[in-house]
């Protein structure tokens, strides 16, 4: 038990169950409580309805289809809670599912993974607090194929910008930005302001306004 | 117009040296082969045909037979034919094809697969579904009908030439008038005009005979002869299983992505976790946690690596997503811009959507290696029936299916499912690259 993070009741949901048993291990041995583990969508939504946990894990894909049940039950959650934490596990790079999940509810409290990347348990749990925080997450190298083929008006972002959004799609913070980087906090707040100008999005809230930055790369991805 | 080597009776009547050759014989021995036959087949077929034979003679005599009885013996003698004659007619025609190279140097084949089975009785069965059979039957029914008119015109036509030439010496020993056909011969001078005139008449009887003789070989050839019949079958044959292998390859593909993706990729990624947990227990700069961590990354590694092989052995998102979404992944994956529209409702069938696939990643692959293309542009519709891709880049051109096997490869993988390929791609460029896959069956859309 990590006494610095508040307690986080979990409801997982993966079809597998070896690893939904190593994902179980993991969130407990970080502190994380399994309140329920389930292994398809029906499952998943009823074990929410019971529990009201702080955070959602699942598998998108899911029986008894296998292709996006997981997602579907997931933005039906948040669409009946729209501040219900979300993290999504996808076995590959579908823009089409990212943009779906960060539409659902305000576009905050939630996350796109690939799979993968539970293997790096300490960013994976790191990642999981992002999110129960408030935060979104975007996977890197769903992140990283945006922008090799970004064009207008993300074309308008110098590459250093175009850096800084990547890390501000993975639920960074700009202290964490700057440390990534190795510019101060303030270098990367100048970038900040410089992507919201490019991207024409209104100065409001801001964290709201960094959602949509990363909402903007990923509607762009519809037509490709 | 004249033949240089004649191959039939009817191509050697043009011949100028025809009487000097040896044509007119071969035509005799062939027509009086043809006549040996007729009579011996004759009394088979109207074995096989006696109770029609019977039936009709009552009708004609009206004999007043009843209903019942006619009946009867018209269904037993339909029956009797139609399990007797292809056994009469089938050796018959492996005769009359042998016999058919006396007239005629064409190749001539019975058009019948060869069998499959050593089992005469299941070979015996498979006579009467073939059209072969049926067309040998017609044959016999054909010699035994028509056959006694051939032989008795053929044997008249050489008949009077003769008499006539030897209607001197018929003379000079009988003494007696002879009778040619309307004339009387009572005289040895009389008798030597005649003679004279078979003399003429004989080559003309010679022609005649090739003109038969080519007239039955023509028939013959056409009913007992199914080359082409048996390559087309053998032809459709081949690309019905060119097919299916493709399908079987696909399908084989398809299982093998799926029994890694919920297998072993399942497993590794779960044996990966567990090694990323085990590391953070252990005390840092230890041998274990050193050994550990190497596990861990190598495990992670080989991750990536199954990662990718699957995606190379089926592209898990073409299956789930269809081909929209899957071209959308190739074109983010690919080092040249890509911009993908593709306007697909529904899903297609999986054949359809594989080929497009496939035409795509390999079309962009050769783009990025060979055009120095700066943008590519694929795009995927569906007019009723019709899928189209294109895929156009702004590269340097010059791309031949001639060169490289990439192209070829991508046009027999189009040809399997009956769907066409064009490029264009001038020296310069651009190169455009289209495929058109027929798509009729319609899967709902999914999900």
């Amino acid at each position: 038990m990590q006494p610095d993070h508040p307690t986080v009741r979990v409801v997982l949901a993966e079809d597998g169950v070896l690893l939904r048993e190593g994902l179980a291990g993991l969130l407990e041995r970080f502190g994380f409580v399994i309140v329920a583990a389930v292994g398809d969508a029906a499952a998943l939504a009823d074990a929410v309805a019971e529990h009201e946990p702080d955070l959602v894990l699942t598998d998108i894909r899911m029986p008894p289809g296998f292709t996006d049940e997981g997602l579907r039950a997931a933005v039906a959650l948040r669409r009946a809670n729209p501040d219900l934490p979300v993290v999504a596990l996808s076995q590959y790079v579908e823009r089409s599912y990212a943009a779906e999940l960060l539409d659902s509810g305000h576009g905050e409290r939630v996350g796109y993974l690939l799979k993968d990347r539970v293997v790096d348990v300490e960013d994976f749990v790191s990642t999981l607090r992002q999110v129960v925080a408030g935060g979104t997450v975007v996977d890197p190298q769903v992140v990283r194929q945006l922008l090799n083929h970004r064009r207008d008006p993300l074309a308008r972002l110098s590459p250093r910008e175009h850096e800084v959004l990547a890390l501000v799609a993975q639920g960074h913070s700009n202290a964490a930005i700057a440390r990534q980087l190795v510019v101060s906090e303030a270098a990367v707040g100048k970038h900040v302001g410089n992507i919201l100008a490019k991207l024409d999005l209104p100065p409001t809230e801001d964290t709201n306004r960094r959602v949509l930055a990363v909402l903007a790369y990923l509607r762009g991805g519809a037509d490709r | 117009m004249t033949v240089p080597n004649p191959r039939t009776p009817w191509e050697a009547l043009t011949h100028r040296r025809f009487l000097l050759g040896t044509w007119p014989w071969q035509a005799l021995g062939h027509l009086l082969g043809t006549c040996l036959l007729v009579v011996a087949v004759a009394p088979l077929l109207g074995l096989l045909a006696l109770p029609w034979l019977v039936a009709g003679s009552r009708l004609l005599v009206a004999s007043s037979p009843s209903l019942g009885s006619s009946l009867a013996m018209t269904v037993l003698g339909a029956g009797l034919l139609a399990v007797g004659l292809p056994l009469v007619a089938v050796p018959l025609a492996a005769l009359e094809r042998r016999r058919l190279r006396m007239v005629d140097s064409r190749p001539v084949h019975s058009g019948r697969p060869r069998p499959s089975t050593e089992d005469r009785w299941r070979q015996l069965r498979t006579w009467y579904g073939e059209m072969a059979t049926w067309r040998e039957v017609a044959y016999a029914v054909l010699l035994v009908t028509v056959g006694p008119f051939l032989c008795v015109v053929g044997f008249g036509t050489l008949l009077v030439p003769v008499l006539f030439l030897a209607s001197p010496l018929l003379v000079q020993r009988g003494g007696a008038p002879v009778i040619l056909g309307f004339v009387s011969v009572s005289s040895t001078p009389e008798a030597l005009g005649y003679a004279a005139l078979g003399l003429l008449l004989l080559p003309l009887a010679a022609y005649l005979l090739a003109l038969l003789a080519g007239a039955h070989a023509a028939v013959a050839r056409a009913l007992l002869h199914g080359g082409h019949e048996q390559l087309r079958a053998e032809l459709v044959e081949v690309s019905r299983s060119r097919a299916r292998l493709v399908d079987a390859f696909e399908a084989e593909r398809r299982r093998i992505e799926r029994d890694l993706h919920d297998g072993a990729q399942e497993r590794l990624v779960s044996l990966t976790l567990r090694l990323g947990l085990a590391r953070l227990d252990l005390p840092p700069g230890s041998t274990a946690h050193r050994n550990v961590v190497d596990a861990h990354e190598q495990a992670k590694q080989l991750m990536a690596e199954l990662r990718e092989l699957v995606r190379g052995i089926h592209p898990r998102v073409l299956t789930d997503r269809g081909l929209p979404a899957a071209l959308g992944e190739l074109a983010d994956r690919s080092p040249v811009r890509v911009a993908v529209r593709a306007d697909l409702p529904d899903r297609l069938p999986t054949h359809v959507e594989a080929t497009a696939y496939f035409v795509v990643s390999e079309a962009l692959a050769n783009v990025a290696k060979h055009s120095g293309a700066t943008e590519v542009v694929v795009t995927a519709r569906r007019d009723g029936g019709l899928l189209t891709v294109e895929v156009a880049d702004d590269g340097r051109g010059g791309a031949d299916p001639e060169r490289g096997s990439g192209l070829t490869g991508l046009a027999d993988r189009v040809a399997v499912i009956d769907g066409r390929m064009f490029l264009s791609s001038p020296a310069g460029g651009p190169t455009l690259l289209r495929v058109e896959l027929p798509c009729s069956q319609i899967t709902p859309p999914s999900a």
